[in-house]
């Protein structure tokens, strides 16, 4: 298993990758990490003309505090923002899905935007974006947009991403004082990817939970308090809602399950955190 | 730097164990494959070629990371370190290698060379790794002979041995 051939750029700055990107139309592919993107090379499920390397331009390459927002460039490593000194304090959901995103190995390559990009259904910081509510800022040649992460997600590792268009940075919102988060998933191994993960937000303004492995995007939705009459009914109409497919992991029915349990489990969790 | 022709081989330079080399690679060779064919460091093995497997496992810029799902170019300006640099003496073991030795951590040994570049960083950045941040770091590796028991015991056996040999009067 070879990648098939392709041209390669490394640009010095964002102007030039950019460039390169609209010239390339939908035959030029952003290269970071590649821990997402060279298996689909090496399974030749991707065939790119051009490859644009984004790791050496310093200015994506920083995680910085704007506002109540954390924003994680395109060339931040996810093993730097898990060793970001105020992760347990401003994105505690993203600490607690950490240690279940990939390996130590592919996290020490791979970059937040690069899986972001991706847009793999059952993967965990698409999963955690969705859930708090986050944003992803876009750029080609001539502007910048800005997409809400549950409009970003489109499909089955499909997103809003435009031909010439990168992906500049990801935006997730800062933990509010007084917030409870939890995130769990169940996979065949440590490290694989999830059949079905939750994530979940206790504040001020009710519970969301977030589910991945289900439908071929991550899900968010509200949810009245535990114990409510109506929380496991509400909880059940949810896993039907899903479109829960069978598939050599795991059958629909099982899947439908999971998120009962699992949701149920993230929510107390994010619950007890809160008080 | 200009565009790279898909159809010629560039030049990569970057410092592999610790010596600075220049070797020749098509856009689409894997880190693997320049360091098995192009360089002819066998010690780092190919098993999945898709990430999963961790036999391939190296250390690029002091972390460990699979080299096939690395591309030879994205290394440029790097530090790539592979098992053959794990001893100083081709005739000697290191510690952790004697280990897996004394504690029968490897049968086949195909998926050895991955495993110990990435004990190598846990145990360098800590020292105190016990059998849970072991059994975390080997959840990146597949061995399909021993059962990872022995795998855990060599390890915790190396890290003794190294807070020993720091700590000589203890």
């Amino acid at each position: 298993m070879k990648p098939a051939s392709f041209d390669f750029l490394c640009p010095e700055t964002t102007e030039e990758a950019l460039a390169a990107l609209a010239e390339g139309g939908g035959e030029a592919r952003v290269i970071a990490g590649g821990q997402s993107l060279v298996p689909m090379l090496n399974m030749r499920l991707a065939r790119p003309a051009l490859l644009v390397d984004i790791m050496r331009l310093e200015a994506l390459r920083r995680i910085e505090t704007s506002g109540d927002e954390i924003v994680v460039g395109a060339g931040v490593r996810q093993a730097e923002l898990e060793a970001w000194p105020t992760l347990l304090r401003d994105l505690p959901l993203l600490a607690a899905a950490f240690p279940c995103l990939g390996h130590v190995q592919t996290r020490a390559r791979g970059t937040v935007c690069g899986s972001i990009a991706h847009a793999d259904p059952s993967a965990e910081l698409p999963l955690s974006l969705v859930t708090l509510g986050g944003a992803v800022s876009l750029r080609n040649r001539k502007q910048k947009r800005r997409v809400k992460a549950d409009d970003f997600f489109v499909g089955m590792m499909a997103t809003d991403l435009a031909e010439g268009e990168m992906i500049e940075a990801v935006h997730f919102p800062k933990a509010r004082h007084g917030s409870g988060y939890a995130f769990r998933e169940v996979g065949r191994r440590h490290g694989d990817f999830a059949i079905v993960a939750c994530a979940a937000v206790a504040d001020d303004r009710g519970l969301r939970l977030g589910i991945a492995g289900v439908d071929d995007r991550p899900r968010v939705f509200p949810l009245p308090a535990l114990d409510d009459d109506q929380f496991d009914d509400t909880i059940n109409d949810i896993a039907w809602s899903l479109n829960a497919r069978d598939d050599i992991h795991a059958s629909a029915r099982y899947r439908r399950e999971l998120v009962r349990s699992l949701g149920r489990e993230t929510l107390k969790e994010a619950s007890r955190c809160r008080a | 730097m200009p565009r790279m022709n898909a159809a010629r081989k560039h030049p990569v330079d970057f410092t592999l164990n610790g010596r600075t080399v220049r070797a020749e690679a098509e856009n689409r060779m894997l880190l693997s494959d320049l360091l098995r064919h192009e360089i002819g460091l066998t010690g780092t093995h190919v098993g999945c070629e898709h990430g999963v497997c961790g036999a391939c496992t190296v250390q690029i810029d002091g972390r460990p990371a699979r080299a096939c799902l690395t591309l030879a170019q994205q290394v440029r300006g790097g530090d790539v370190r592979t098992v053959e640099a794990l001893s100083r003496d081709p005739a000697e073991l290191s510690p952790l290698q004697a280990a897996f030795r004394r504690h029968h951590g490897l049968q086949c040994g195909f998926c050895t060379p991955g495993i110990l570049m990435s004990l190598d960083v846990l145990l360098r950045e800590r020292p105190d790794a016990g059998r849970e941040d072991i059994r975390e770091h080997l959840s990146g590796h597949l061995c399909r002979c021993t059962g990872y028991a022995t795998i855990v015991e060599a390890a915790l056996a190396a890290a003794e041995e190294q807070r020993k040999e720091e700590k000589p009067n203890v």
